[in-house]
């Protein structure tokens, strides 16, 4: 079977981003760039199942500006096939996203779709069940194993009260948690070898879909700053202090 | 126009974080229904009949529903929800599994995990796990909102007496079914309604070692929690998770216990009234956010802490 996945360029995320002076948004300008943790662990998790003979082909697909192409590299260097890359000049918000990969399941017919559970820049986590409905497909999020059986995947789930398991008839769509698995690093040679792997590039706006953004950025603020408070010597003082100052025991 | 709050419940009662959701629905608009989706649910309808602010209540017992899979839920919300302003629920793994759904099959962008609301079209949501704070305006016909409900206070559980609707569409994927669940059984308070959380790190060492946070929960009444590094090293089950990606505590006392503060923990936990950090590093990011730090050695700190309270 052939396996989809998307995967999404954002800030690295050991980076603290700060917000512009002018509260516009964050700002991006010099920071170091990354494909985001949970789209690593997609990569790795379809490039798993290849290497067990369950799939034959793994296309990875990003949309956002050129610079993305980085990111796709970095998935091929990972062990993906082959890259396509939906260009425009914003990044897309979840559901316009999401149409353009209606799209490119549309053109490719992949058997399982895998994306990450969101991405660490906007904290959406829209993007899969959204792309899930577009194609009325099944979806198994926060996924942290996937088993494929014949036609159908079993997939076990990251929820609040522990761990919930659902069968989804393929193709389907699984988002992945943290625990999926642990992503490898990409050695040299395979970094040369994804160099020349191929990479279709797309104009986002030869895809038929509205491009346009509902949701309106209108500022961005740093959150409240907590100030450091203070160091006790010993349990005595910090149960004092919590009694009597802070009043929370 | 009404909004449409969607309940999260285990079919016998509501979910408490739908208490505070309701009081985030009522900052956007006056007339709020309730939809009690689920199989064997008369007493959760009847449950939020009586919460504070609640119009009606539209009840759909069926047993599509029995599981929450997102495939049904969200048809049938979608199917509901065409004639609503707001359609909102909570922020919880639930409400982010079948929310955007609704919102593809309505043709409209969703805001998620919104922590303040400034109008009715307009919300302030954390974005970089919580490094910034954004306000956005959405320009859609129907704003499909889900809500980080520590960032609210809860209405009244009862007080209320609306009309219960039964609603009989039916929707029934053939392409998920329910395999099984495995739910973590626990006599302490829910994580994320605690008053007091007592949190451990990869400094715990091991599973073992977290019987030395059960006598502290026991005697304040805290639920405990675990960094991402306790959870991935095994120590304890993934459910316990606070942070970015795990779960979102706000509770009046925070006990950090072995945790370095890495800013996706952070995320998770700093909008705690006050803040305690026990670790044994005096440089660990944690002493930046923390009331009162003690750097010490956990294992010297737990038992003194145990038998002072
Ligand atoms: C995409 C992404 C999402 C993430 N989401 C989350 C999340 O939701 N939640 C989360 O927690 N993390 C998350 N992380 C992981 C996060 O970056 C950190 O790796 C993690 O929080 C570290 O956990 P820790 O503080 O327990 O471990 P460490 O960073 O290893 O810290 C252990 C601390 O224990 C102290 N210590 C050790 N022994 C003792 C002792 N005997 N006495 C006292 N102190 C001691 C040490 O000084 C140290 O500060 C995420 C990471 C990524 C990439
Ligand atoms: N611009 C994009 N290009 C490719 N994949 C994306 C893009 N945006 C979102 N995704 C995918 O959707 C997941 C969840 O993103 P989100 O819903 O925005 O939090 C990401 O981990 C990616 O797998």
């Amino acid at each position: 079977m052939k396996i989809l996945v998307a995967v999404k360029r954002v800030i690295d995320y050991n980076v603290k981003v700060r917000v512009k002076a002018d509260q516009s948004n964050v700002d991006l300008s010099n920071v170091k760039m990354a494909l985001n943790p949970f789209c690593e662990i997609a990569v790795e998790e379809a490039v798993r199942l290849k290497e067990k003979g369950v799939a034959e082909e793994v296309v990875v697909v990003s949309i956002g500006p050129k610079a993305c192409q980085e990111q796709i590299r970095t998935a091929l260097a990972l062990g993906a096939d082959r890259g396509v890359h939906i260009e425009c000049d914003e990044m897309p918000d979840s559901l316009v996203a999401a149409k353009l990969l209606k799209e490119v399941v549309a053109e490719e017919a992949p058997q399982l779709v895998i994306l990450g559970k969101q991405a660490i820049d906007s904290d959406n986590n829209q993007t899969g069940q959204m792309l899930g409905a577009l194609t009325d497909m099944p979806q198994g999020t926060f996924a942290s194993e996937v088993v494929v059986e014949g036609d159908s995947v079993q997939v076990t789930r990251e929820v609040d009260g522990g761990l919930q398991t659902v069968k989804l008839t393929l193709p389907a769509i699984v988002t992945t948690d943290l625990r999926l698995n642990e992503p490898r690093y990409a050695s040299l040679p395979n970094i040369m070898k994804a160099k020349r792997k191929p990479l279709d590039v797309k104009a986002a706006s030869d895809m038929g879909v509205e491009l346009t953004n509902n949701i309106e950025l209108l500022s961005v603020e740093p959150p409240a700053e907590r100030s450091a408070g203070v160091k006790v010597a010993d349990v005595a003082e910090l149960v004092e202090k919590l009694k009597n100052e802070a009043k929370v025991l | 126009m009404s909004i449409l709050v969607i309940a999260e419940h285990d079919n016998q009662s509501l979910n408490p974080a739908m208490l505070k959701t309701m009081a985030a629905a009522q900052a956007m608009g006056d007339d709020i229904h309730m939809l009690v989706a689920g199989e064997g649910c008369q007493a959760v309808a009847a449950e939020a009949a009586q919460v504070a602010g609640v119009s009606k209540v539209l009840c759909a017992d069926n047993a599509a529903y029995g599981h929450f899979l997102a495939e049904n839920i969200s048809a049938l919300v979608a199917d509901l929800g065409k004639d609503y302003s707001h359609i909102v629920t909570a922020a919880t793994t639930t409400g982010k599994n079948f929310m955007p759904r609704v919102a593809a099959l309505l043709d409209v962008a969703q805001v998620s995990d919104v922590i303040a609301v400034e109008s009715a079209d307009t919300f302030r949501r954390p974005i970089y796990a919580g490094n910034a704070i954004a306000t956005v305006r959405c320009n859609e016909a129907i704003k499909v909102v889900t809500v980080r409900a520590t960032a609210f206070d809860s209405v009244e559980a009862t007080g209320g007496s609306a009309a219960i609707e039964a609603v009989d569409q039916v929707f029934s994927s053939d392409k998920v079914s329910f395999v099984g669940e495995e739910l973590a059984e626990s006599e302490r308070p829910d994580l994320t309604s605690a008053r007091v959380v007592i949190s451990g790190g990869r400094g715990m060492q091991n599973g073992e070692n977290f019987a030395l946070l059960e006598g502290i929960a026991d005697k304040l009444g805290a639920a405990i929690g675990a960094s991402r590094a306790a959870v991935d090293a095994g120590f304890v089950p993934n459910d316990m998770q606070v942070g970015q990606t795990g779960k979102i505590v706000a509770p009046e006392l925070y006990i950090a216990v072995g945790i370095s503060g890495a800013i996706q923990h952070l995320a998770g936990m700093k909008d705690s009234k006050v803040i305690v950090a026990i670790n044994k590093d005096e440089e660990a990011p944690i002493f930046q956010v923390a009331d009162y730090g003690l750097v010490a050695d956990l294992f010297d700190v737990l038992p003194a802490l145990e038998n002072a309270l």
